[in-house]
């Protein structure tokens, strides 16, 4: 059976429990016409690039797909009738990609970048800071405390 | 012979090699960097992108466009 990938989205309003519960119906959609949905990701309330329908942001969901060519189109015509579905992209692809999806990895890096990464620095400059301090402040003290003790 | 009175350095496809990130619809950050400020898809005279990948890069843009992860037309 032909390998898919599908993306919606869907309108903000819903709740991510809510999301969750339409990617489970379509995921028994997909089953019921003999196909079987091997992976889905949830990619969270995403800011679009453009309005859809008025909308600013969209939940992001992504399906991988292994069923027949009947199944996507069972899976289509329930995401245009869909009123909580404003948008949807499925592609055929050769192969379906297993563990997270390029999304997840630079969304787990940009979390990590300016919240881990940056502090992460901080944490080791100042972990390291106090050994290479004391050495530090040892050749500075030498010179330097002569000089407190004639200005006190 | 004339020679050229400037060096034109040889430039490679980002996307050939052993290290080359593949082009796919979902990976924004490595698409970003093939669009114009306005939005454009890069020429592949200026991104040195094979013609190859060119069709399978500007596919990907397409289909991000179409998600909205990535804009039509930048104002």
């Amino acid at each position: 059976m032909p390998n898919y990938e599908n993306v919606y989205l869907a309108r903000p309003d819903v709740s991510a429990q809510q999301v969750e519960a339409l990617t489970e119906r379509f995921t028994q959609i997909v089953a019921e016409q003999g196909g079987k949905v091997t992976k889905n990701e949830y990619w969270g309330l995403r800011s679009l690039s453009y309005r859809i329908r008025k909308n600013r942001k969209a939940h992001y969901s992504l399906l991988n797909i292994d069923a027949p060519p009947a199944a996507v189109k069972e899976l289509e015509r329930n995401m245009r009738i869909n009123e909580d579905v404003i948008r949807y992209l499925t592609v055929q692809v050769e192969a379906l990609e297993e563990g997270p999806s390029a999304m997840m990895q630079s969304k787990g890096s940009r979390d990590d970048r300016p919240r881990g990464g940056r502090r992460r620095d901080r944490d080791r400059e100042d972990e390291y800071d106090p050994a290479e301090r004391a050495a530090r402040e040892a050749a500075a003290r030498e010179p330097r405390e002569p000089r407190a003790e004639v200005t006190e | 012979m004339g020679r050229r009175p400037f060096f034109r350095r040889q430039k490679t496809c980002p996307f050939s090699g052993p290290t080359a990130p593949k082009i796919d619809y979902k990976d924004i950050k490595l698409l970003q960097r093939f669009i114009s400020e306005r939005g454009k898809i890069v020429p592949s005279r200026i991104s040195a992108v094979s013609a190859k990948k060119q069709r399978a890069l500007s596919q990907a843009i397409k289909r991000a466009r179409v998600l909205a992860l990535l804009p039509y037309l930048i104002k």
